[in-house]
This record gives C-alpha cells, sequence and structure tokens, in this order.
C-alpha cells in the first residue's frame, strides 16, 4: 500500500495554495506536515481526503483505505461517549472494543453526554473513531490541539503503533510529536510564485 | 447505512432532536383555522383536505434543515462522506429518517385533525393513504433542497424558496385524492400520480442530493 502525490496544485477558494507537492510514502510511514498558518496544510489533507480535488497533478491512493479527521471533532453532543463511538463502528463496519476506548482514556466517560466533556476529552473520542474504522491511512489536521501533554504523548504512541504495523499516518501538527518513522515535510516550500498576488482583484474575481 | 438511519432517529428523540417540531406546528395550524374561518361546518369539510395538506407540507419544511446542517456545522458530514458509505446512501439513509420523524407522525396526526375540521367519514382511508404515499416525496425532495444549502448559515430561506415549487405537484395530488373521495368521484388516478411522484423522489433524489453535497464539501 503506498500513498504517491506527484505535482499536486491545490486551490482554496479562487486562490491557489499549493503547487507541486510531490511526495511517496510506503506502508510504516509518517508524514507530519508543517508550515505557517494558511499554507495549505488542511486545504492538501482535505484533498488526500477526496473532499476536494487537486486542480493538477497526480494522486495515486485508494480512497477506500482512507480514515480522515478534521478540525471539527464529529462528536454528536446529543450521545453519550459509548453511543458516538458505536455509531462509526457501525459505519466503518467495525467492532467497537474495549481496547479502543482504553487507548484514549475514554474509560471513566463511557457513559457520559458528549456534550459534558471538555475540549479535550472531545478530540480523544474524534481521534478513537480512527483506530475504530480499521483503515490502513490516516489522515489527521491537528490532531493535538487542545491536548494535554500525557494525551498528546498518547496521541504519538497510537500513530507510531499504526505505523509500525504497517499503516500510514500523513498529520498537520505545530508540535514536535514524538514519532519515530515520521518524515517532515515544510509546505512553505511549496507556496505559488505570489507575485500575483494582487492580479486576482485586478482580474475581476470579484 | 443503518447505523447512520438508528442514529439519525435516536438524535431525533433526544434533546434539541426537533421530533416535535414539525408536529406541534401541524396541530397549531389545523386547529387555528376554524377559529380563522369561522365555524361553518360545510365550509370547514369542503377545505379540510386542502388545508391538512398544506399544514403537513409546511409542517415537514420546518425541519428540513436539520437534515444536513447539523452535520455539516460538526464535522461529521466530511468523515462520513470519507467513509465506506456512498453519498447517496448517506442522503437516502437521512431522508429516511427524516420521513419516520415527521412524515409518519403527521401522516398519523391528520386523522384526528381531521375530524376537527368535520371532513366527512369515507375520506379518512384516502386522506391516511395520500399523506403516507406522499409525506416521503416531500422527505426526499427536501433532502435535496437541503444538500444543496448545507453550506449556508440561515439558508432556511433559499431551501424554502428551492424546495417549495417542488413540492407543488405532491401538493395537488394530494388533495385532490382527498377531495375526490368527498365528491363521491374515483381518487385513484390521483393516488396513482401521487404513487408516481414519490417512486420518482425515492429514485433520482439521493443520487441529487449526492451531488449537492459533493460540491458544497469542496469549499
Amino acid at each position: 500500500m503506498t500513498v504517491k502525490a506527484s505535482k499536486i496544485c491545490c486551490t482554496r477558494g479562487v486562490r491557489q495554495v499549493l503547487q507541486d507537492v510531490s511526495f511517496n510514502l510506503a506502508s510504516g510511514d509518517c508524514l507530519i506536515l508543517r508550515g505557517p498558518n494558511g499554507v495549505g496544510k488542511s486545504t492538501l489533507l482535505r484533498v488526500l481526503a477526496g473532499l476536494s480535488q487537486a486542480t493538477t497533478g497526480k494522486l495515486d491512493l485508494d480512497p477506500d483505505d482512507v480514515a480522515y479527521s478534521g478540525h471539527l471533532d464529529a462528536v454528536k453532543f446529543q450521545l453519550t461517549v459509548a453511543e458516538n463511538l458505536s455509531f462509526w463502528a457501525g459505519v466503518y463496519g467495525t467492532n467497537m472494543t474495549d481496547e479502543v476506548i482504553k487507548n484514549f482514556g475514554l474509560k471513566p466517560l463511557k457513559n457520559r453526554l458528549a456534550a459534558n466533556l471538555s475540549a479535550g476529552q472531545k478530540r480523544r473520542l474524534g481521534l478513537a473513531r480512527m483506530t475504530l474504522s480499521g483503515r490502513k491511512i490516516w489522515l489527521m489536521d491537528e490532531p493535538t490541539t487542545s491536548l494535554d501533554a500525557q494525551h498528546t504523548t498518547l496521541i504519538a504512541q497510537s500513530i507510531s503503533a499504526h505505523c509500525a504495523s504497517g499503516g500510514i499516518a500523513i498529520l498537520s501538527t505545530h508540535l514536535d510529536l514524538d514519532i519515530a518513522c515520521a518524515k517532515i515535510l515544510n509546505l512553505a516550500q511549496f507556496a505559488p510564485n505570489r507575485t500575483t498576488d494582487t492580479s486576482v482583484f485586478l482580474e475581476g474575481s470579484f | 447505512m443503518l447505523a447512520l438511519f438508528t442514529r439519525d432517529l435516536k438524535l431525533a428523540f433526544r434533546s434539541g432532536g426537533g421530533f416535535g417540531l414539525a408536529l406541534a406546528f401541524f396541530l397549531i395550524v389545523v386547529m387555528f383555522v376554524p377559529f380563522g374561518v369561522g365555524s361553518d361546518l360545510n365550509l370547514l369539510a369542503r377545505i379540510a383536505p386542502g388545508i391538512l395538506w398544506i399544514g403537513a407540507l409546511l409542517a415537514c419544511l420546518l425541519s428540513l434543515d436539520r437534515i444536513f446542517q447539523l452535520d455539516y456545522e460538526d464535522g461529521t458530514l466530511d468523515v462520513l462522506a470519507t467513509s465506506p458509505l456512498p453519498l447517496s446512501g448517506i442522503a437516502a439513509a437521512k431522508a429516511t429518517a427524516h420521513w419516520v420523524t415527521t412524515g409518519l407522525p403527521l401522516t398519523l396526526a391528520a386523522i384526528p385533525l381531521g375530524y376537527l375540521l368535520n371532513m366527512p367519514a369515507p375520506a379518512y382511508i384516502w386522506l391516511l393513504t395520500s399523506l403516507a404515499i406522499g409525506t416521503p416525496a416531500l422527505s426526499f425532495i427536501g433532502a435535496f433542497g437541503a444538500a444543496i444549502t448545507v453550506g449556508i448559515k440561515r439558508g432556511g430561506l433559499l431551501l424554502s424558496l428551492l424546495v417549495l415549487p417542488l413540492y407543488i405537484p405532491t401538493l395537488i395530488f394530494g388533495a385532490v385524492t382527498v377531495t375526490k373521495s368527498i365528491e363521491g368521484t374515483n381518487p385513484l388516478p390521483s393516488l396513482v400520480l401521487l404513487a408516481g411522484l414519490t417512486l420518482f423522489s425515492l429514485v433520482i433524489m439521493p443520487f441529487t442530493s449526492a451531488l449537492a453535497l459533493k460540491s458544497n464539501l469542496k469549499s
């Protein structure tokens, strides 16, 4: 199983944010996307997830292998932690195991309504979905947001374990995660030439 | 898909789920008509089919924007779109859940409300059948409208403008079915046309909704 991106260009709205992004990943690889705010990390992850399309370039990955986790946790407040997880298990056709609940430190919260969770706890509930999905390629958009140091380590460990078992993870983060197999890709180098930045306005996009 | 359907049902009955909203609106509209038009029993009997059908349609419209908007706002729709479920299946599951929590209770509530409007006895069975057959079309067409307006904050007005014209054929054939049964003519032809409209919506709307969702998730 591989993820191959060759010369991908991404746009957000009418503005091009990334130009000629290329990388190759094989089983066991972890790619960490870096770069300042607005450089296009989320846009690239959405393209990889198949939610939007690259304008040019070739992307080679099987959409049936992908599990995506965005900025939002995709947690339903009116359901309990266990109900949220068993819903996603139903969607992905897998079984909710106590192991997943334990790995993400959700055991004491199992029967609590998601509305009563803290931001970090919701985040963990959202990330538990990745393990639950049983999918090989994890795409995570800033998974460590609002997590404390202890749980950041926990997430880094579960990503490492996923890669060690032959999976692929692509994530964006501003923290230094302790993931042994991680390659770092700074997206700032793919920013398109901004000499034409004002021309969007002049060319009548408005 | 079953997981999504049962989750939507569960959410509808939890707090803030909006299960009672359409039903309460329907009851209020129909019960207020006699106050508005007076207590002329013959007049009420004549307009009962139209009032009941319009009431059911507007009540249905009220809860349409929830079909996709809530899932869009908390990121669930993004994840569902990357899950093994096809977008058309997601739309179909959600429209069906909407019908079970809206169209079905409206259909059942229409019987006692018909009594309040002095509807003649032979019309009840036709009212029940026409609503049971027609309201799935309202949910499926509505899901299409909801899919188009999913990214728009407070897109309720646009949603209504898009969906109401598409509701008109269902309204006409639904109400005519009941009216004809009161007049003593054969209501079956209009009921069959109504069923045709519903079948058409059931087949087409999940796919058009999927296209609309796909383009809305791009941004």
